[in-house]
């Protein structure tokens, strides 16, 4: 039993990891204005860009890199025209998942054909930091990037926002853009950057599933995580810290339900429950945590000069 | 030597010109009212001045140098801040962040120093508002402090404020102008834009008066009186609407027995409101907006059910009922934001049949030629400047509110709810609104007018309550009433009670 739990405890935060990754991008995007439904395409292309250059140069973290920098171009790609153009962002963001998981899909096909078992490489290993102790050594082998997303990420985030001119430049942008103006602050520039940032960190957490979970890259490599981290954010009330409990809660019903199924419970439900679990789960904390959000007063409204 | 010089200022809007050729000046030390009715081109001029819009054709000079001035932060640098209208405050930031919001170059925000240069500023122009406070938690009054003090903060030293006192109750006033007062004295200028002779003449010491986007004259405050400049404002003596005394019915047509109801976010907005209206008479609820007047003129219309109370037109108990049973026991309402009140896709003819379709119903089908007819009659017994055909939507303010008046009035209603009915009209459109209001009471109907514009509910109203967080904190008649008196009672800092002849002061709590 308590290794049940200890071991689904670690399970958790690897789950967790590339959720909290990409809802922290969102919502640094979200602070300052924009609803990026770009976040599915843009996880899927990264967890694809990393796959492919790590697979062609054989180093993990050019593929890493790689995929950190798609991310950008796709915020940017995003920026341009929800910013720069005014174009709806429901709109925009929807076009540019599609575009970007038809592209990843389309040059995948291209690149390693038709096989029936997909390509694999040599993931990122897990690092341990208290090998051999109890408790301990089990909960903390995780790897890098969950290391660096919740104990280095996290905070650094908070302190971004409401502790350097930066955060508060976001804040006031995605609040009052007409007075984050006027008192000279560029509105079109904080947006870009947001975007720009907030894309590699979403990507950052597609790669995470190619290049450190799975060692692969599959057509359901993503499967919805992007519009749970969207949730998550909404969950979180655009706050750091608690996004990270609703990446953790989405975590661990995840983790939970993957071992439920693998105990092969003889139950009088079909498996796809257990399956369907964490998004149940998912939908209800929104239920209960989006009656009291409080959005971004500005998200979705493009900005214009008169 | 003049601080500030606009020389030949031209501003278009398509067709509109409204900015024509103006010259404006401004000396240093100096509290210079910008008068004029809206429309007049006030706010387009120090507009321009602040970078918010651009001149089509003219000169900005600052200390004798020709400027380009292309953003507000343009204007900050050379020491020009404006505090407009709609305060461009960020709601969910304390006021510290909002005063250093854009105006530090530090990555890292050290607040202990941010809030120490804040409080030192306070202290120098004695402007006081607690600088960790987060802003959506202040009053109106308390923003336009912050506002001030952001620009001062920014080394402003030409101070703009448009129309500051239109949304602050007297004794803020008083308050704004001692602050105003000392700024001048410590050196710095001011343009006051208002359209209220009575402050002009109080706290300038020269005033410009823009008509259709042309300079009338630049006269010394010392030098003229509230006529002249009357005069020069609308290019004619004004009146205004006179309430002749008329002896009122007794029959109670509006009741409101012990009324609660909720706002959007489900907390009490409307607090065991008792209110009569009876025929013949017009009961004015001041108060300064949002303390539960949009609220109030919603249970009055069927848009928002009470949660507790009785509200009974005539001898018909219609709490909690669909607003068709209150049109149907003649109840006319005139909503407080009139775009609510028309659709703008909708010709002005069928905006005016709205209400009442049945009657333009010929076999299930709607007689165009009825609804044409009906509506010419209107627009001519309205005075609209419109045709039937027009969409309602591309109306001016004015002409819009005259739509609404007439579909509701022309129903002969027995009682009417007028909520900020002149709000943002011009002179000419504003006293029409009002001869028709007190048509009504004439004609015998009950009036229940809701304004945040005291001159307005001192002219109209027969007996006045005043409405604060949802209370009706004070009912005096309008022979007691007097701005001071109400003021407070808005401001809620006393609390008066009674029926109209018998009001009585207690004490505060």
């Amino acid at each position: 039993m308590e290794t049940f739990v200890l071991n689904l405890l670690a399970a958790t935060l690897r789950v967790a990891t590339p959720l909290l990754l990409a809802a922290l991008g969102e919502m640094l995007i979200e602070r300052s204005g924009v609803l990026n439904l770009g976040i599915e395409g843009t996880m899927f292309f990264g967890a694809f860009v990393g796959f492919v250059v790590a697979d062609h140069t054989g180093s993990l973290w050019l593929g890493f890199w790689a995929a950190v920098l798609s991310g950008v171009a796709a915020g940017v790609l995003m920026a341009f025209f929800s910013v720069s153009l005014g174009v709806n962002q429901h709109v925009s963001g929807l076009g540019i998942t599609l575009l970007l998981g038809g592209m990843a899909l389309f040059a995948f096909r291209l690149l390693y054909g038709g096989r029936s078992v997909p390509p694999s490489i040599e993931p990122f290993p897990q690092l341990s930091l208290f090998e051999g102790v109890p408790v301990l050594g089990v909960l903390f082998r995780q790897y890098l990037f969950t290391y660096i997303a919740f104990l280095v990420l996290v905070p650094l985030a908070w302190w971004l926002m409401y502790h350097t001119s930066f955060g508060l430049n976001v804040r006031a942008v995605g609040e009052n853009p007409e007075a984050a103006d006027a008192a000279g602050v560029d509105v079109f520039r904080i947006r870009y950057i947001a975007l720009a940032i907030g894309g590699g960190l979403i990507a950052a957490g597609g790669a995470f599933l190619s290049l450190a979970q799975l060692g692969s890259f599959t057509h359901g490599v993503v499967s919805g995580r992007g519009w749970v981290a969207l949730a998550l954010v909404i969950f979180g009330n655009w706050d750091p810290l608690r996004v990270m409990v609703g990446s953790l809660i989405f975590g661990g019903t995840f983790a939970l339900q993957l071992r439920l199924q693998a105990m092969g419970l003889n139950l009088p439900v079909p498996y796809e429950t257990f399956l369907a679990l964490p998004y149940l789960v998912t939908i209800a904390a929104l239920i209960i945590a989006g009656r009291n959000a409080t959005y971004p007063a500005a998200l979705l409204k493009p900005y214009k000069r008169e | 030597m003049y601080l500030v010089e606009m020389l030949g200022i031209t501003k278009r809007f398509g067709a509109l010109v409204a900015n024509d050729r103006i010259d404006f000046n401004l000396k240093p030390g100096e509290i210079h009212a910008l008068l004029g009715e809206n429309g007049a081109g006030k706010t387009t001029l120090m507009r321009i001045l602040y970078g918010l819009y651009r001149a089509d054709e003219g000169q900005i000079r600052v200390q004798g140098r020709n400027v380009h001035i292309r953003s507000p932060r343009d204007a900050l640098t050379l020491g020009i801040g404006m505090v407009t209208q709609h305060f461009a405050l960020v709601p969910p930031l304390t006021v510290a962040e909002n005063i250093v919001l854009g105006y530090t170059d530090d990555f890292r925000l050290n607040r202990e120093a941010i809030r120490q240069a804040v409080a030192e500023a306070e202290e120098r122009f004695q402007i006081y508002v607690d600088p960790d406070a987060v802003v959506q938690h202040l009053s109106v009054g308390q923003k336009q402090r912050v506002e001030i003090l952001k620009a001062l903060y920014r080394n402003a030293r030409v101070l703009i404020l448009d129309e500051p006192t239109a949304v602050l109750v007297p004794q803020e006033v008083d308050n704004l102008f001692q602050t105003l007062e000392r700024l001048r004295e410590q050196g710095f200028s001011i343009v006051f834009i208002s359209h209220k002779l009575d402050e002009v003449m109080r706290i300038s010491d020269r005033v410009t008066v823009l008509r259709d986007g042309r300079v009338v004259g630049t006269v010394p405050t010392a030098e003229t009186n509230e006529r002249e400049l009357a005069r020069m404002m609308v290019g004619r003596e004004t009146f205004g609407v006179t309430r002749q005394e008329i002896h009122q019915g007794e029959e109670p047509l509006l009741r409101l027995e012990n009324v609660w109801a909720n706002d959007d976010q489900g907390l009490p907005a409307l607090k065991s409101v008792s209110l009569t209206v009876r025929a013949g008479e017009i009961l004015g609820i001041a108060g300064v907006g949002g303390n539960g007047q949009k609220e109030l003129s919603e249970v009055l219309s069927g848009m928002r059910a009470p949660t507790r109370g009785r509200v009974l037109v005539g001898e018909r108990d219609l709490t909690g009922a669909e607003p068709v049973e209150f049109a149907d026991a003649g109840v006319g309402r005139i909503p407080e934001d009139r775009h609510e009140g028309v659709v703008a896709d909708l010709t002005v003819a069928e905006n005016l049949a709205l209400e009442h379709l049945d009657a333009f119903t010929r076999n299930g089908l709607l007689d165009r030629k009825a609804m044409l007819e009906h509506a010419e009659h209107l627009i001519r017994e309205f005075q609209i400047k419109a045709r039937p055909t027009d969409k309602a939507g591309k109306l001016s303010g004015g002409n819009m509110q005259k739509v609404i008046l007439a579909r509701v009035l022309s129903r002969q209603p027995k009682v009417v709810i007028a909520a900020q009915p002149t709000r943002g009209l011009d002179i000419g459109a504003t006293e029409y609104v009002r001869q028709q209001l007190l048509a009504q009471r004439d004609r015998g109907a009950a009036v229940l007018l809701i304004s945040e514009d005291l001159d307005e509910i001192l002219a109209l109203s027969d007996r006045i309550a005043v409405i604060y967080e949802g209370e009706i904190v004070g009912e005096l008649p309008a022979s007691e009433a007097t701005p001071e008196r109400l003021g407070l009672l808005m401001a809620g800092a006393t609390k008066e009670q009674g029926r109209a002849g018998t009001a009585t002061a207690t004490t505060s709590h």
